[in-house]
């Protein structure tokens, strides 16, 4: 599973990646996090509002910075 | 694995808070609190200045540490309430629909439902630059878009009901109405010279790929009270700096300035007031809550309210750190033209308001 958090680096965004890795150690999964800065491929998810969430390049949250437990929701139904 | 909550209350209290019936006890509480604080704080600070430390309320440095106790706390306050229902109520609009209710539309129309639109949507600065790139790339005409980039910050909430409460609904509408003019005004006038040929090539070749998310769709009222909250913490965070900056200001004005030496340079009697506070405007970082404290200090020396407003505007809407943001999408020509545009309907304003208001 790959997981990439979209954000030019405010806070929100940095929020976001430790609610998510918090997540995906709560769930167990086999995942990757990985950042994206740059501001064409995060308008090229259709994201107009940071921070959001893309997960296997589908995008699931944009725009707020949800609990850990919205997280693993968010996560649950793709997992294996 | 228990649920991470974000706070430490007792586990009796958090499950009554997690109740319908215990959030709206909750929030009336708050309510209740936030309105005994507000009305006590002014008698509080005159008590503990003036009779406990025995400060002259009519001497420099009396009248000076009472506005910066008084200002700081009623600041907060008024802030905390402003922000929190604000955010709830913007949980409702979200930048996805306002980008479907400007696509298509044409220039006139387009920027005035984009100025009104860019009121009501909840939007951070730090997004500019993908909602630029969002609106462009879904056909809004640019000028419609840097319409709604320019309303965004310039009328905010923060502006709107910090004015209310200090001068009144009438200078506060007055400059929701002014804000609106100035972002209708130079939105059009950008959209009409042609800048396309100054926005980032990058911009037209995105293509938007995947499906849209609406940003607040489908979130229950516990979660956008739960946003209003962490909006609250988050922005006051940010800009605690700026606001004591502020108040300190406005404290050595109110209390050190002698009373002609603002008057002198942007005062009603001279032509280019509103100029001179436009120009000290511009370069200035700071926002609405911490320009505010400045204006009331410098609104007590005699400074007229259109002056003023002309100040905050410039203060708020164009910033160093704002343009170099949005160099990432616009080239330098657009950046100063922008800068130019903007800054003449700021003063316009200004001016028309000392007529208006004299």
């Amino acid at each position: 599973m790959l997981i990439k958090v979209l954000g030019p680096g405010c806070a929100n965004c940095v929020n976001l990646e430790k609610a998510t890795r918090a997540a995906v150690a709560e769930l167990g999964l086999e995942a990757t996090v990985e950042k994206v800065t740059d501001y064409p491929t995060i308008a090229g998810y259709g994201v107009m509002s940071t921070p959001a969430l893309v997960v296997d390049e589908r995008l699931v949250l944009s725009g707020r910075v949800p609990t850990v437990a919205q997280v693993r929701e968010l996560l649950a139904p793709t997992g294996s | 694995m228990s649920v991470v909550t974000g706070t430490h209350l007792p586990r009796a209290v958090v499950e009554r808070l997690h109740t319908t019936g215990g959030r709206w006890t909750a929030l009336g509480a708050a309510a209740v609190v936030w309105v005994l604080a507000y009305r006590v704080n002014g008698p509080l600070w005159d008590a503990a200045v003036y009779d406990l430390a025995g400060l002259d309320p009519g001497g420099r440095v009396g009248s000076g540490v009472h506005f910066f106790l008084e200002d700081t706390v009623k600041i907060t306050l008024l802030l905390v309430g402003i922000i929190f229902v604000v955010t709830v109520l913007r949980s409702f609009m979200s930048i996805e629909r306002t980008r479907a209710l400007l696509g298509g539309r044409r220039q006139g129309v387009g920027n005035v439902m984009a100025a009104g639109l860019g009121v009501v949507t909840p939007f951070c600065s730090c997004s500019a630059v993908p909602a630029f790139i969002g609106f462009v790339a879904a056909g809004v005409p640019i000028g419609v878009t840097l319409s709604f980039l320019i309303a965004s910050p310039l009328v905010n909430e923060i502006a709107v009901g910090l004015l209310a409460t200090m001068f009144g609904w009438r200078i506060a509408a007055l400059y929701i109405g002014a804000g609106m003019v100035v972002a209708i005004g130079a939105g059009w006038t950008l959209g009409r010279l042609g800048v396309a040929r100054w926005v980032e090539p990058f911009v037209f070749e995105t293509r938007l790929g995947g499906q849209v998310i609406d940003s607040t769709a489908g979130l229950t009222f516990a979660d956008r009270l739960q946003m209003g909250r962490e909006e609250v913490v988050s922005i006051l965070r940010t800009i605690w700096p700026y606001l004591l900056v502020g108040i300190g200001l406005g404290a050595v004005i109110h209390g050190w300035a002698p009373q002609d030496f603002f008057t002198r340079y942007a005062g009603a009697s001279n032509p280019f007031g509103v100029l001179v506070a436009v120009l000290v405007g511009i370069p200035l970082y700071s926002n609405a809550a911490g320009v505010m404290p400045l204006v009331q200090a410098l609104h007590d020396k005699g400074l007229p309210m259109g002056t003023l407003l002309a100040f905050m505007m410039a203060v708020v809407a164009l910033s160093l750190p704002e343009m170099i943001l949005l160099r990432r999408v616009l080239k330098p020509p657009l950046i100063a033209v922008y800068v130019a545009v903007v800054g003449t309907a700021i003063v316009a304003v200004g001016y028309l308001f000392n007529v208006l208001l004299a």
